[in-house]
């Protein structure tokens, strides 16, 4: 795994700039590492608060672990890093209020709302001194969300697919149909790894698009009929599902322990590494269906009523950094939107196209947008029926 | 304030602050309609205008009907009350044998018998029951133990069943069901067994007509503590159970987080109480005559 400490160059350019700090502060602000005095200039990238804390809730399994570590180092910052698995989590503890937070990562559709709800606060641009490493394609597309950018800079992004167990899917079923939803979403097919294991993401709006881009609908339809068909559709694969499930998933794919599960980019390959690693001979793979599948992005906001703004926005400014961002992709496998960022990520991710769709996938992903209160209440309700039955 | 007043005034603290307060809060919410801020319901008095009297009450009785419209609430209900009752019943077969071998046994092993009962508890809830995913998943210890015995030679699908359930109910609660009943049988007075031998009776005859009556209410009172607490539970069947188990704590887990609506949670969330509270009362009334009576 790559450190994100500074390499020899940029170590010497800090010491220099640090030195010429008072009459060149112009010229060096472009280096984030050169922390400004903070009492100096309050409005200055580098600036914390009086208090050197951090309080981050972000996804599980979505980071380099070095980059927490570097950044306490770095600034003197503790970091309490606390994750979720669920959007839903986040939201209800956001809408609460007072959840002591400084920094969340929601998704984007998730986050469309809230913003609405007044949960965050808008970002103080002056304080990220890196913003111009973003890929501006990729900003224009989250400012769906949030208009303008003000709220919010992407972390990272990906897509849902189905990770598989190689060697068992081969063994059961020599002519698996490995680039479609129809692995899973076929009953027939199903039926076949009923005994071998199908886990299903519990994210209700992500089944539900899928479904729709299998049934070749609207992956955003808000209609309670298309909402019928994908639940007869969902309760005839019902009987072969072992679990419905968003992050054991990982694991138990990595262990052997299930065949077929419909996951998040990253989490498959981070499955498909640890079996590597565990050398048990499982070997996991990720598919991205020819129908077509759901881009998503994962937002980085401050609540309003977050103690340690400034703290926030310096360490979404070092997330920023283009090594540090290339770390966490090499970690995760989930690409950052960080334009700067794409000449440090390793090869193998790079070229990997179910880290980085090619042109033509990316042609086929849709976007997931907000839903209404009312669908959301039919949504949750088929959900819970295909989970049950009831 | 007299020194007894406190005393007394103390426990009436605790119930206002930690179960009227939070109570009054909850039914609020229940009667409230839900909208996109924070908190995600609307508030339940409004001032609409500068003068008293323009307070407007929105008072909202949809949860509670809303409730009845749709089966899926009594279905949870009616599932969840059949797996508390088994895993209750579960819990006394094993507990009573157990609480009556620790009080009968020798006074010097009684306190570290005792001790073992309560051990786990010194361990995290959370962790107790992840511990038994790793006993019971297909690659777990268990089935790699039965494996390499030679009993089996295919995993068996322990994890996401209901026996895992079960398992893991019964194993968090027993403790509860220990507790009050070797309270009981230890204090019960030995001699009148000593008594029924004299006069002839065999001891399975004696247990019956003396021991177990005399410690039913030590029975009522461990059903009692693992029977509610397992009617709510919400975290044991999630990690342990299947998917497809419906149980009330998983419903209002839903109401709250994905459909954010506080007001029908809040609303299911007073139903179970007044549900739970009944045999509750009943028991408290039931003692109360018992200890009445006997004084």
């Amino acid at each position: 795994m790559l450190s994100s400490s500074p390499s020899r160059p940029a170590m010497g350019l800090k010491i220099a700039c640090l030195g010429l700090a008072t009459l060149l502060l112009a010229a060096c602000s472009k280096e984030p590492e050169v922390a400004a005095p903070p009492a100096a200039v309050a409005a200055a990238p580098g600036a914390t608060d009086a208090e050197k804390v951090l309080n981050v809730y972000n996804w599980s399994d979505y980071i380099d672990p070095e980059t927490v570590k570097n950044f306490e180092a770095r600034y003197g910052i503790k970091v309490n890093y606390d994750v979720f698995d669920a959007n839903e989590v986040v939201e209800t503890k956001l809408l609460a209020g007072n959840t002591g937070y400084d920094l969340v990562m929601p998704s984007a559709q998730f986050m469309e709302r809230q913003i609405k709800a007044g949960v965050f606060q808008k970002l103080d641009k002056a304080l990220l001194s890196n913003l111009g490493n973003m890929d501006p394609s990729i900003m224009q597309r989250v400012a769906l969300h949030d208009p303008n950018n003000e709220h919010a800079i992407p972390y990272m992004w990906g897509t849902d697919g189905i990770g598989y167990n190689v060697d068992q899917v081969r063994q059961i079923m020599p002519d698996a149909p490995l680039d479609s939803w129809a692995l899973v979403l076929d009953p027939k097919v199903a039926a076949k790894f009923k005994d071998c294991g199908i886990s299903i993401l519990d994210a209700a709006s992500d089944i539900r698009s899928i479904v729709l881009i299998y049934l070749g609908k609207d992956p955003n339809s808000q209609d309670a009929d298309d909402l019928k068909r994908v639940e007869e559709q969902l309760m005839k694969i019902r009987p072969y599902v072992r679990k419905v499930n968003s992050s054991q998933y990982i694991e138990d794919l990595a262990n052997g322990d299930l065949c077929i599960a419909v996951g998040y980019s990253g989490d498959v390959l981070q499955a498909r590494d640890r079996a590597r690693e565990a050398g048990k001979g499982v070997q996991v793979a990720y598919s991205l269906p020819k129908e077509g599948s759901i881009i998503w992005f994962d937002m980085m906001v401050i609540p309003a009523d977050a103690r340690h703004p400034r703290n926030a926005h310096l360490f979404i400014d070092y997330l920023m950094q283009p090594q540090v961002a290339a770390n966490n992709s090499n970690a995760v496998h989930y690409p950052n939107g960080n334009l700067a960022s794409e000449q440090f990520i390793n090869p193998e991710v790079r070229n990997d196209p179910s880290v980085f769709p090619g042109a033509e996938v990316k042609g086929k992903l849709s976007p997931e947008l907000a839903v209404g209160d009312d669908y959301n209440r039919l949504l949750t309700r088929t959900w819970t029926r295909f989970q049950t039955g009831q | 304030m007299s020194g007894r007043t406190a005393v007394i005034a103390l426990p009436y603290l605790w119930l206002l602050l930690f179960f009227v307060i939070p109570f009054v809060i909850v039914l609020k919410i229940s009667f409230s309609e839900t909208q996109i801020a924070m908190p995600p319901y609307q508030p339940l008095l409004q001032w609409a205008g500068e003068r008293l009297a323009d307070i407007r009450l929105n008072v909202n009785f949809g949860n509670f009907l809303y409730l009845f419209e749709d089966r899926l609430y009594l279905l949870a209900l009616v599932n969840s009350l059949q797996v508390a009752t088994v895993s209750t019943l579960l819990a006394l077969l094993i507990g009573y044998p157990l609480a009556y071998a620790i009080a009968r046994s020798d006074p010097r092993w009684r306190g570290i018998l005792l001790m073992l009962v309560i051990l786990p508890f010194w361990t995290s809830f959370l962790l107790r029951v992840y511990a038994w995913i790793g006993i019971l998943k297909n690659n777990g210890l268990l089935n790699n133990f039965l494996l390499w015995l030679g009993v089996i030679d295919q995993p068996i699908v322990m994890l996401q069943t209901d026996f895992a359930t079960y398992l893991g109910i019964v194993y968090c609660y027993l403790p509860f069901m220990v507790m009050p009943l070797y309270a009981n049988l230890e204090k019960m007075d030995v001699t009148l067994l000593e008594a029924a031998e004299d006069l002839g009776c065999r001891p399975l005859r004696a247990f019956a007509s003396i021991t177990l009556p005399l410690s039913l209410p030590g029975v009522v009172a461990g059903c009692m503590l693992v029977f509610i607490p397992a009617v709510g539970e919400y975290v044991i069947p999630a990690l342990l159970g299947p998917s497809d188990s419906l149980m009330i704590g998983k419903v209002l887990w839903t109401e709250f987080f994905n459909n954010r609506d506080w007001p029908v949670a809040s609303a299911v969330a007073i139903v179970l109480l007044l549900i739970l509270v009944a045999p509750i009362m009943y028991f408290q009334r039931a003692q109360g005559r018992e200890s009445g009576g006997r004084r």
